[in-house]
Parts: structure tokens; C-alpha cells; sequence
């Protein structure tokens, strides 16, 4: 316990600290930031990653500041975030279900956000083809989505004062069904320009991404997480099963409850704001798990870090693989993640 | 002393009771044994003296105090329960695990006191699992994932220990060990140990009060020398026996009849004990 670990103690307040997650977070953070200057100087225009921090900090040309602050920049950073708050949404429910198969979207979460961002969009869409409501609140109609099928999946699930993982996911493949459904009926019987951009919107995209929407996500993120790591020791607890989360003195319901909510709202602030990325809660807190292992206090951070490098990456490769068309994030994200998620269907059978 | 009490307690799942407005009193620093036959109740009963699962009626007290009227994470001070054959998330090494014991005397700013340290060092000594506290729980084999589980339970410094079936899926060789820790614990320590067992002859060994489950109550209780006769196992399992005399440490050992096998003489103990009698 005693070179692996040191303590922190200051009065009351004590913590412990693991050296092998502090220089594993230190190490992800560090990639995350070289492959966020990489994707910087990725585009039509390419700028060597020597220039892209030199226009970080306003020392390039009039041009690549330009690119890279005001263009690039927010993209890459709803990437990272949303990403991010997908990757820790998924280790809350896998957490919570004790099931390595639980994720925003394939328990209907991402389904339920998609709804009613086409509701939206249908709705408020008159016969020129305009909006007659702010773009502005869709993020709220995408999010309310969210939180709406993600408690509705768990109360249904909800048997003898228990959950169990095989309900659960059942449940959420078919509420997740309903929901595309209705979406697709949305899509078909509204304004043929809203299918276009809800289309583009269900896949994910984080094209066109400006500075205003990164100020109301990144605080969003930031807060949740937070909160997450006062929550860190409980779902520890909550993965040891009911009884055991009891016995140590946790009001189980209250907290499971809690920790739903913090889960749905990081799924929501990500979807309302960059779409229907699919997999990456699934995939990214199984890597961070197997990089880790099971502690949440390191497996948070973990999760967010390789969660926003797969949006980050996907990012890349969507813009780069069939330029100057572009392809959107979810595409890759589904890509990668839809053989994943059988490959682990596959082991969890065995 | 007793250390926990129930009064007129019923328990049950939807409309079936399991347990019947019983009175129990479990003696304070001993080791009590649950017995009965399956599905009679004994760990519904184990986990409602744990707060686990609400009575439909009556209640539990620890110390003189309800359960339901005392702070949760007070009781989380004073009784531990393990719950039968846990498991642990892939990838928890058995020193997070054990650590988890100290959550109710932690928060969110007071992760690591000195306090808990000492007790997980304590824990993991007193089990002999130091050697393997960096090892995932789920890579150790059966006895010494039960050991690591009794250490998180033993890091949570209760002067009350429930086990539901400690010696589930051990050979022999690991229930012994298991239940001589847990004996060690009780003597050198003073600590008070119920425990559902279903092997009756180590519960006689081992418990030094047995409570005898059978019809949603109490059919019997008391020290095994004075309660265990063939009448006893008769009713409460439905099991024709002999009791006989446990030839290493002197308690009351039933050796079961069956319809198929009898002594056919020939063999080699058979012949021991004809010639001793």
C-alpha cells in the first residue's frame, strides 16, 4: 500500500491517490491535447502543429488565427466534450447495472433525445422552410428527450425492488425501437427540409459548431463531472450490488436515482449538442475499464479522456478520408462501435 | 447481553410470510448458527437483522435501539452482513475492495483518514490476503476470494458480523479455515458472529448458540450439546439420524440414514469399529 499509493491529509479533509491512475491521467490528458493540435491543422487549409499553438495564443497569421480559433476550434471542442460526457454517461450505467453492456444508446437514451429534436424540428418549421422558434432551444428539446426514455426504461424495468441487466437492456432495445420509429414517422410527415437536417443531426455532427454552444456545454460537462466525483465513492459502492451498498450505510434508491440523473444529463447535454453519436458510451468506458480497471474515482476521468479522443479521431477521419466532403462524426463512431458492441455480446455469453 | 433482538418480527415477500411474529434474541459476543432446511427462512431472517429487507411487521433492535428509527450509516458502524457468494465488478483489486469496508466512516472530502488505513492493513493481515492485495478479486481462487470478501467486512470494524452461508462453493479444506477465522475472531476479539450454515455438524462444531428455523419460527435454540437429538433433526429437516459424539472436539455430530446404503461390514472403518466396541 505504501509506494503505490500516497495519502493526503490536510485536518479533516484526507484523500488517496493512486500513482499508476495519476500518470495514466496525465499521460491521456497529454495525448488527448497532441491529437487536438493534430486535429487543429487538419483541413483544406493544413497548418504544421508548430503553427496551430502559435495561433492559439494569437501569434499566427491573420488567416490561421481565423481557422483555427473561430473555425476549428470550437468543433474539436464540442468533440472532446461531447465525447467526453458520453464516455462517463456509459460508466455511470455500467456502473449502475453492473453490466458491461449498458450505454446511453442502446438503452434508448440517445433514441429518446433524437424524438423530440425531430418534434422540434417539425413542429417549428413553417411552410417557407424556416424556423419559427430559436435554434437555440433545441438543445433543451433534445435533452428533455433524453431524460424522459432514459427514466422511462428504468421504471419499466423495475421488478421486485430490483433491476436486472437482462431486463434492462431487453427493455431499452425496445423502447429504443419505438422511439426511432416514431422518429422516422416524424420525419416522413414533416417538411422535407427539417428530414435533411435531422437526418445529418441523428448521425451526429459537429459541423458548424460555434463558440456560443461551447459555453453552454462546456459548463454543463465541467459541473456534472463534478458532481460525479463526489458521487465516485458511491457508485464504487452501488457496483458491489445492493445488498453490500446498503449494508455500508447507503440510502440505495435515492442514489441510484441521483446517479440516473447525473447519467441522463450528460447523455443529454452531448446529444443536444452534437447529435446521435452513437457507441461511444459503450465502447469508451470498457477501454478506459481495461486501462484502469473498476474505480471510479480513475475510472471517470479515464472514460472522458478516451471517450473525447474517439469523437476527436472520428473527427479527423471524417474530414480528411473524402474531402472536401465531409462525413459526420457518428458515422465512424457506429463504425467501430457496432462490431464492438457484438464482440462483447459475444464474450459475455461465453 | 444480547446484541440484537427482534420482537413479534414478521417477514415476508408480497402476500407470503416467511417468518411468523417471532421473538429472538441473539447473545452478544458469541457465535450463533442458523439452521433449517432450505427455503425456511434462515437468511430472509439474516438479512432483515441487517436492515436489508423491511419487516411486514414487528421489529429488529440493535442495542436497545430500532433499526428502522437509527441512521443507516450509524448501523453501518455496529453490524456488518455478507451477503451470500457477492461478487465483485472485473478488474477491483482486492485492496480497493477491502477499502470499500471503511465507506461508512468516510465522505466525500474524508476519503482516507489515518483511521482507515490502519483498519484495512488490519483486515488484510488478520485474513492473510496482504500478499495478494494488488491481485483482481476475480483472478483468486474460492477460498481466498472469501477471505478478501471477510476482509472488507472486517475493515467496517463492527462489533456485529453476519455471513449468509460463508463456506458456500469451498472445498472442506476452506470451510474449516473460514470458520476458524471467524472462531478466532470471536475469541480473541470478542466480536459477536451470526451465520446461516448448512452444514450441521460445523455449525455444532463452531456455533456456540444454534437457532433451529422450521414453521416461520424458532423451533428450538440453545447450545448445540443440549438441543441437537435425532428428534430435533427429525422435525426441523424431516431427516431420520443418529447423533453421535464429533470424535475431535466432543460436539453433537448427526450421521444421517439413507434407503439405499447400509453397513455391509467389509469395509476397512467398518472393521475399525467393531473391533473398538
Amino acid at each position: 500500500m505504501s509506494n503505490k499509493q500516497f495519502p493526503i491529509r490536510l485536518g479533516k479533509v484526507s484523500f488517496l491517490i493512486d500513482k499508476k491512475s495519476f500518470y495514466i491521467i496525465s499521460l491521456l490528458t497529454f495525448l488527448a491535447i497532441v491529437l487536438m493540435i493534430v486535429s487543429l491543422g487538419i483541413g483544406q487549409l493544413f497548418i504544421s502543429p508548430v503553427d496551430v499553438i502559435r495561433a492559439v495564443i494569437g501569434q499566427g497569421t491573420e488567416m490561421q488565427n481565423l481557422v483555427v480559433n473561430s473555425f476549428r476550434m470550437p468543433r474539436i471542442l464540442l468533440s472532446m466534450l461531447a465525447g467526453a460526457a458520453l464516455a462517463m454517461s456509459g460508466a455511470i450505467l455500467q456502473g449502475l447495472i453492473r453490466n458491461p453492456l449498458a450505454s446511453p444508446d442502446i438503452i434508448g437514451i440517445t433514441g429518446g433525445a433524437a424524438l423530440t429534436t425531430v418534434i422540434f424540428l417539425a413542429i417549428y418549421t413553417d411552410r417557407s422552410n424556416t424556423l419559427t422558434m430559436s435554434i437555440q432551444w433545441l438543445p433543451l428539446a433534445s435533452f428533455i428527450g433524453a431524460v424522459v426514455i432514459g427514466f422511462l426504461v428504468y421504471f419499466l424495468a423495475w421488478k421486485n425492488g430490483r433491476i436486472t441487466p437482462f431486463r434492462l437492456v431487453l427493455i431499452g432495445v425496445g423502447v429504443a425501437a419505438a422511439a426511432d420509429a416514431l422518429t422516422s414517422l416524424v420525419m416522413i410527415l414533416g417538411p422535407i427540409h427539417s428530414a435533411a437536417k435531422a437526418t445529418i443531426w441523428l448521425t451526429g455532427s459537429v459541423n458548424g459548431t460555434n463558440w456560443n454552444e461551447i459555453a453552454t456545454i462546456a459548463p454543463w460537462v465541467f459541473g456534472i463531472t463534478f458532481i460525479l466525483f463526489i458521487y465516485a465513492r458511491r457508485l464504487n459502492m452501488q457496483e458491489l450490488g445492493e445488498d453490500l451498498a446498503k449494508n455500508a450505510g447507503q440510502l440505495v434508491q435515492r442514489d441510484r436515482f441521483m446517479l440516473l440523473l447525473l447519467s441522463t444529463s450528460l447523455a443529454g447535454g452531448a446529444v443536444a449538442f452534437a447529435g446521435g453519436i452513437g457507441f461511444v458510451g459503450l465502447m469508451a468506458p470498457h477501454i478506459a475499464r481495461k486501462i484502469i480497471g473498476s474505480a471510479f474515482g480513475a475510472l471517470i476521468p479515464v472514460s472522458a479522456l478516451v471517450g473525447g479522443m474517439i469523437v476527436v479521431l472520428a473527427d479527423i477521419l471524417g474530414r480528411m478520408l473524402f474531402m472536401p466532403l465531409e462525413v459526420p462524426v457518428g458515422v465512424f463512431t457506429s463504425l467501430i462501435g457496432a462490431p464492438y458492441f457484438i464482440y462483447l455480446l459475444f464474450k459475455s455469453h461465453k | 447481553m444480547k446484541a440484537i433482538q427482534t420482537e413479534q418480527l414478521s417477514l415476508g415477500y408480497k402476500d407470503e410470510l416467511v417468518i411468523e411474529e417471532l421473538d429472538l434474541t441473539i447473545p452478544k459476543g458469541e457465535i450463533t448458527a442458523f439452521i433449517g432446511s432450505n427455503g425456511c427462512g434462515k437468511s430472509t431472517l439474516l438479512k432483515s437483522l441487517a436492515r436489508l429487507l423491511k419487516p411486514k411487521d414487528g421489529s429488529v433492535e440493535l442495542a436497545g435501539k430500532d433499526i428502522d428509527k437509527t441512521s443507516t450509516k450509524e448501523i453501518a458502524r455496529q453490524l456488518a452482513i455478507m451477503p451470500q457468494s457477492p461478487q465483485a465488478p472485473e478488474g477491483l483489486t482486492v485492496l480497493q475492495l477491502v477499502k470499500q469496508g471503511r465507506y461508512p466512516y468516510q465522505s466525500w472530502y474524508k476519503q482516507w483518514s489515518e483511521e482507515d488505513e490502519e483498519a484495512v492493513q488490519y483486515a488484510l493481515d488478520v485474513t492473510g490476503i496482504k500478499e495478494f492485495e494488488d491481485r483482481t478479486v476475480d483472478s483468486l481462487s474460492g477460498g481466498q476470494r472469501q477471505r478478501a470478501w471477510i476482509a472488507m467486512t472486517l475493515a467496517q470494524d463492527t462489533d456485529i458480523i453476519l455471513l449468509d452461508e460463508p463456506t458456500t462453493f469451498l472445498d472442506l479444506t476452506h470451510q474449516i479455515d473460514i470458520l476458524d477465522l471467524l472462531s478466532e475472531l470471536n475469541e480473541q476479539e470478542g466480536r459477536t458472529i451470526v451465520m446461516v450454515l448448512h452444514d450441521l455438524n460445523l455449525a455444532c462444531r463452531y456455533a456456540d448458540h444454534i437457532v433451529a428455523i422450521q414453521g416461520k419460527s424458532v423451533f428450538e435454540q440453545g447450545n448445540p450439546d443440549e438441543i441437537i437429538t435425532p428428534q430435533l433433526i427429525h422435525s426441523v429437516f424431516g431427516l431420520q439420524c443418529q447423533v453421535t459424539c464429533d470424535p475431535i472436539c466432543g460436539a453433537p455430530m448427526c450421521i444421517p440414514y439413507s434407503r439405499q446404503r447400509q453397513m455391509k461390514g467389509a469395509n476397512r472403518y467398518a472393521a475399525q469399529q467393531v473391533q473398538a466396541n
